[in-house]
């Protein structure tokens, strides 16, 4: 593996080097450079902002594709439970499951069942009170990478489970292999994603060593294929698959793991802008009275993922019919704190500076003093034109030698004007010099 | 010694909105210093009910941040009312923000004293009815 993996990745012929991606990048790791978006590796968290915002859909998430069930004996599907917001109220869960067993899945289990679990051992570490407030949530990878890279002093906070997808992927396994006397390698188990961030945390985690996910897909790639197996399914069908209850399905929207929590101290933010927005408040102790906070990087949770079919808002509906259907609240458990040891990290996170100008702070002084010189010099209008996101931006490539004081087109036509004077007054005095010199010759004759 | 860097922000009068700016934007400079984090947190914590304090007691005012080999300064001065007894004001629970300020959450009565708890030196210096001058120095090592 390499030391950066990505989902999020870029189709060259499509991009046409327009600025939308650099501009909204929340961690500024798009350049356009030769009029080709380019991606810095180090800083992608890959949230899939630039997938939405892409008009040319240029940037794409690569997922496994579902011939890679081919490889396994028994296949489990691991659905998101934001995969039950794509279908209107006519699709009842039974039925979604059941079409997921017509699509080539031996088994499902469903990710929102993990959900509820990972609610309860949440419920007891906040009881347990041993643990750095506000606590945040971990379900989303975008989120994780965005502490890990811009927030070193909240990576002490984050609630270090491991996130439902995992949890589901070790249950089923689990459970196939004890009840159907299959070896664990040729049990596949795959998640049905609504984003690219999951695709990367299974292909390279930073909770521990190796996912035990076998396969991730988009729900996009599945979406029309599950609708024509649905057709042949009656609508009020019977279906033992399903094993969450109204908790585990309303964790695929915003709010629904604090609602799971059953405490009043809790926050939900969602969109990346937003979640960053928060951290800052978390970052200045200007947050209080908060135990628990759930960010999650799209708009409207996971229902808003990159790689969903429908709305987010319509989704959102949708899934709230899904939730007032189910039959429990969650799964009851008589588990304590104890039980759920293996639910916690293996790994821990390191802080990655990526913002840092250099290794050595007297060095990055250096550098600041410049770059603050530069980006006074420069017009502030933010346009993107030079490639970089913002004047700033610019500056701070320029200070790290990857780009000109003339990528600014200000800049450079003020050099083009300078030029230009140069020029004039070059021309002028050759002319007077001409002038003069050809009287001279007058008068001779 | 001069400073390596050295930036000025203005605080806003009553506009809690904007208050924190100052310190936020400090906060990423350092970052792309790499600077410990731990002094980061410091240094935005303070600078932040600094600027609080200017925002809610001071009609508002301005900051001076000045980043040197070994340490950051920051002063922050308004010319606001003043403080009558600084010995009080620095104890924690005394206030005197107004009811509406207490109702959104701020004027608890810790703002000079978290400075205080974040900051390697601490001056505070203000004379009625001329201002007030708070002096932050934290070192980076």
């Amino acid at each position: 593996m390499a030391e950066y993996f990505h989902s999020v990745t870029l189709e060259k012929e499509k991009c046409r080097g327009c600025t939308n991606c650099i501009k909204h990048c929340p961690t500024e790791a798009i350049r356009v450079r030769n009029g080709k978006a380019m991606i810095i590796n180090e800083r992608c968290i890959d949230c899939g902002e630039c997938i939405r915002v892409c008009p040319y859909h240029a940037k794409k998430a690569v997922t496994d594709p579902l011939s890679v069930m081919n490889e396994y004996e028994f296949r489990v599907a691991l659905p998101a439970p934001s995969l039950y917001g794509q279908f209107g109220k006519e699709y009842s869960r039974e039925r979604i499951l059941k079409g997921l067993t017509e699509l080539g899945f031996d088994w499902v289990f469903e990710v929102a069942r993990a959900a509820e679990i990972v609610s309860d051992a949440t419920r007891h570490i906040l009881k347990s009170g041993k643990v750095r407030k506000p606590l945040i949530s971990s379900a989303c990878p975008a989120v994780v990478r965005l502490i890990q890279v811009r927030f070193p002093n909240l990576i002490n906070n984050i609630l270090k489970l491991e996130s439902p997808m995992e949890v589901a992927a070790r249950i089923a396994k689990q459970t196939v292999v004890s009840e159907k006397n299959i070896p664990a390698e040729k049990v596949g188990v795959f998640f049905i994603s609504p984003c690219a961030a999951k695709v990367t945390s299974v292909k390279a985690p930073y909770e521990k060593k190796e996912s035990s996910v076998n396969g991730v897909f988009s729900i996009k790639d599945i979406h029309i294929k599950l609708m024509e197996k649905m057709k042949n399914i009656p609508p009020d069908c019977d279906c033992e698959l399903v094993s969450s209850g109204a908790y585990g399905v309303g964790w695929a929207g915003s709010g629904g793991e604090c609602a799971a929590l059953e405490r009043p101290k809790t926050l939900a933010v969602h969109g990346i802008h937003n979640v960053i927005a928060i951290f800052e408040e978390i970052v200045e102790e200007k947050l209080k009275d908060v135990d628990f906070v759930e960010a999650l990087s799209c708009i409207e949770g996971c229902l808003g993922g990159p790689l969903t079919a429908v709305n987010p808002f319509v989704a959102k509906t949708n899934l709230k019919c899904q939730v007032n259907r189910a039959k429990s609240k969650d799964f009851s458990s008589e588990n304590t704190a104890a039980d759920y040891q293996d639910l916690l990290w293996t790994k821990d996170m390191e802080y990655k500076p990526i913002l840092k100008l250099d290794e050595n702070v007297m060095k990055a002084m250096i550098k600041m003093q410049k770059l603050e010189e530069i980006n006074d010099g420069l017009p502030g209008l933010d346009c993107g034109a030079c490639g970089s996101p913002n004047c700033r931006a610019l500056a701070e490539d320029i200070v790290r030698g990857l780009a000109f004081e003339t990528d600014c087109i200000f800049k450079l036509r003020e050099k083009v004007s300078d030029l230009a004077d140069q020029m004039k007054a070059f021309e002028h005095i050759y002319r007077t010099k001409q002038d003069g010199s050809g009287r001279g010759k007058t008068n001779d004759g | 010694m001069s400073s390596l860097i050295r930036k000025e922000y203005d605080i806003p009068a009553n506009d809690f909105s904007r208050a924190g700016e100052a310190s936020s934007n400090v906060r990423k400079l350092l970052t792309q210093l790499g600077v410990n984090p731990t002094i980061i947190k410091r240094t935005s914590i303070a600078m932040y009910e600094a600027e609080l304090n200017a925002v809610i007691h001071g009609n508002g005012g301005k900051a001076r941040v000045e980043i040197f080999e070994d340490r950051i300064e920051i002063l922050v001065y308004d010319e606001g009312p003043g403080i009558a007894d600084i010995e009080l004001a620095m104890q924690e629970g005394y206030s005197t923000a107004p009811d509406y300020i207490r109702e959104m959450g701020f004027g608890a009565g810790m703002g000079l004293s978290n400075i205080k708890k974040n900051s390697d030196k601490f001056v505070i210096e203000s004379e009625l009815n001329k201002g007030t001058r708070v002096y932050i120095t934290i070192y980076l090592y």
